[in-house]
């Protein structure tokens, strides 16, 4: 038997028993031809894009991966979010006929920040993207300065073929162009009424990643990102090719004005996500449309049409309450989110769930460096569970919500019980949660009829 | 009554929700109706090292410590020593606990020098210690937290151990100790963040602190049964699960 083979008798075998194991298939691709990425994905007659970076990788892909299906082509993604290698080869042997010839023709990859050496050791990309470097789970990934060495070494080992698309906004991202013989199409914000000017206490990229001089920012959208240049050495920014220079955000839409190298007379792109952070998201993957040859209006029109991703800003209707499902792994993750939940003026009553396993991070201290400050003055009521609930619980003490204000309950279905309960109808919950207590609340919300089993989309 | 907190290298030096423990002094002391003011002491900027009461002093990448490594070794370093010899009390957690010892040996080249005001030495290990972290004091208090760390520290005689590792590896993996006292100094492998989920060890900083400008003081008890609950819960978690 094939690889290809064993690994889709795997997949067969998972939906026989009603699993959603997504990663299996590849594992078993992988251990019987470890080579087999690269064999399917040369296959593939448009080529590949890798979308890797902290945040936004699953939307970018998501949204990438909708652009090139409304230019008419068929994309082999990974689109339940498992981003290591054997998510990549479960992604193609699903695709590929039992005799091996994959039905896609473009190959739509979301790689996990940690993984991009060794995906890119297996498998040459058309584009590579990268979203942006910021400090998460810091027992897997250790230190953002690493990790940026590491990608910039899979970056050096690539052809000349392979365009890269990068944030211009984020100096450490931006400097992984420098030098970099292909091509190179950077995205970002330029509206000067988006941001401040002081960074955030979680900037991990305040020095310059050329001669480590101390950055000044003329603007600072989140963390480190913004408007940035080196007062000693002289790096600056790059020129965005791909940019808004005229950001609106409303509570469920942004509007975008396009400038750079794509702005024409088109229209304001829409995009019905809330959010700076999927402005970003939407710029990135415009930028790889661009890459591809695909035209502009082709692209604005399938964002404008896209479906928000799990976990992400999903709304749920519950009891005639609206859960709307925000998932949260690191600090800047929750400014943004955050910060979009506030931009809409609400006062919030929140669902919060902390685990602490290894896809959640191991490690809750970053609750510490998000912002819960911002939060606190304008939250109704919170209730907190998952296996860290009493840290979450103390996060909120110290950021100065009222005792009255936070409940702790135990276990997944009480906790959703209590929370709808407190919630008015017609009124909404938001549900804020780290990646597994996301997906024990999704299947306790779909064990109370709320929401059908998440690994059927 | 006023407290002044003096946040080190906070550009630099403050990972792993390390802020969390200049948070849990702040509000500690404002709920007891203490006025507090933070302020920042970081590289390229004049110091007043007459103005901390205590201070706080994070862990950071390698290069941020190495940029920090530096900078102590400079006017700085002299005037963080003449602060801690008139009577401010340092909080310190990784890295900064790494660069008040007496030095820090890599696996390759040259000892790199500490400001030597705590008797701890670290050298470069092989494994690093990635965890829960659950330790107890000689005098049966709990210390809860998350390490992430390769570097070793042994303690000199001058220096005595903060607690005694319960789950996990603390200093050095070998000799079960966690973290180091030494006057006002405290160093210790505690993210997590350390002081919220261990108040009575905030409490002891404050007061230290407090006394300096102000003598000895009785802080009032506070209601932690949500730190405490805390505790427990990262505590079973480093028992059974690290």
């Amino acid at each position: 038997m094939t690889a290809v083979g064993a690994g889709k008798l795997v997949r067969l075998g998972l939906q026989v028993l009603g699993r959603g194991g997504t990663a299996l298939p590849g594992l078993v691709t992988l251990a019987i031809d470890p080579n087999a990425i690269g064999h399917l994905a040369g296959s593939l007659a448009h080529g590949s894009v890798c979308i890797s970076g902290t945040n936004g990788k699953t939307t970018t892909s998501r949204m990438v991966s909708d652009i090139v299906r409304a230019a008419g082509w068929q994309p082999v993604h990974n689109r339940s979010g498992s981003n290591l290698e054997r998510g990549i080869a479960a992604a193609l042997a699903v695709d590929a006929t039992w005799g091996g010839e994959l039905r896609g023709d473009v190959g739509v990859f979301e790689v996990d920040e940690a993984s991009v050496g060794s995906v890119l050791a297996r498998l040459t990309p058309d584009v590579l993207v990268v979203t942006n470097l910021f400090r998460d789970q810091l027992d897997r990934y250790f230190e953002i300065d690493a990790l940026a060495r590491r990608i910039g070494e899979a970056v050096r080992s690539l052809p000349d073929t392979t365009t890269l698309v990068l944030n211009a906004d984020d100096p450490i991202v931006a400097y992984l162009g420098e030098g970099y013989a292909g091509p190179v199409i950077t995205f970002g914000v330029d509206d000067p009424t988006v941001g401040g000017t002081v960074p955030q206490a979680i900037s991990d990229a305040t020095r310059c990643p050329r001669c480590r001089h101390p950055l000044s920012y003329s603007r600072v959208i989140l963390a480190h990102v913004g408007d940035w240049s080196c007062g000693n050495c002289g790096l600056t920014r790059p020129r965005q090719d791909v940019s808004a220079n005229a950001v609106r955000l409303g509570p469920n839409e942004s509007r975008l004005r396009l400038g750079g190298a794509i702005a024409s007379a088109f229209d304001d792109v829409i995009i019905p996500l809330p959010g700076l952070y999927n402005a970003y998201n939407a710029l990135a993957a415009l930028a790889v449309a661009r890459a591809f040859g695909i035209a502009l209006p082709t692209a604005t029109r399938a964002l404008a049409a896209f479906k928000p991703v799990f976990g992400r800003l999903e709304i749920v209707e519950a009891e005639g309450r609206r859960l709307r499902l925000l998932l949260v792994k690191n600090p800047a993750g929750f400014n943004a989110a955050i910060g979009a939940l506030l931009e809409t003026g609400r006062e919030p009553r929140i669902l919060g769930a902390l685990n602490d396993r290894d896809a959640d991070s191991r490690d809750v201290s970053w609750i510490w460096d998000a912002d819960f400050e911002a939060l606190a003055p304008r939250i109704a009521h919170a209730t907190v569970t998952g296996l860290r609930a009493r840290d979450l619980a103390l996060r909120l003490k110290y950021a100065g919500v009222p005792k009255d204000r936070v409940a702790v309950v135990e276990g997944w279905v009480p906790a959703i019980r209590a929370a709808i309960d407190g919630t008015p109808v017609g009124e909404e919950l938001v549900l804020i949660a780290t990646y597994t207590a996301m997906l024990s609340l999704r299947d306790a919300l779909a064990r109370l009829g709320y929401v059908g089993q998440f690994w059927e989309d | 009554m006023d407290l002044r907190i003096g946040h080190l290298y906070p550009d630099l030096m403050s990972i792993y929700g390390d802020r969390g423990n200049v948070l849990a002094l702040t509000q500690r002391a404002k709920w007891r109706g203490i006025d507090v003011e933070t302020r920042a002491f970081t590289a390229g900027q004049a110091w007043d090292a007459e103005w901390a009461d205590v201070y706080f002093f994070g862990g950071g990448q390698d290069l941020g410590q190495d940029i920090v490594g530096a900078d102590l070794q400079g006017e700085h370093g002299d005037q963080l020593q003449r602060s801690i010899a008139g009577g401010a009390a340092v909080f310190s957690v990784c890295g900064g606990y790494q660069l008040l010892g007496r030095e820090y040996v890599p696996e390759v080249g040259e000892p790199i020098p500490g400001l030597g005001v705590m008797d701890v030495t670290t050298r470069a290990g092989k494994v690093r210690f990635v965890g829960n972290l659950l330790a107890e004091t000689d005098d049966g208090r709990m210390l809860i937290g998350f390490e992430n760390h390769s570097g070793y520290t042994t303690l000199g005689p001058k220096a005595k151990p903060l607690g005694r590792v319960i789950a996990g590896h603390g200093n050095n993996g070998s000799d079960k100790t966690e973290g180091a006292v030494q006057g006002k100094l405290i160093g210790c492998y505690l993210h997590g963040s350390a002081l919220p989920k261990n108040p009575w060890l905030a409490d002891r900083l404050i007061s230290w602190g407090l006394a300096r400008r102000h003598g000895e003081v009785t802080l009032d008890s506070l209601d932690d049964t949500e730190e405490y609950a805390a505790q427990r819960q990262a505590a079973e978690v480093a028992k059974t699960r690290t």
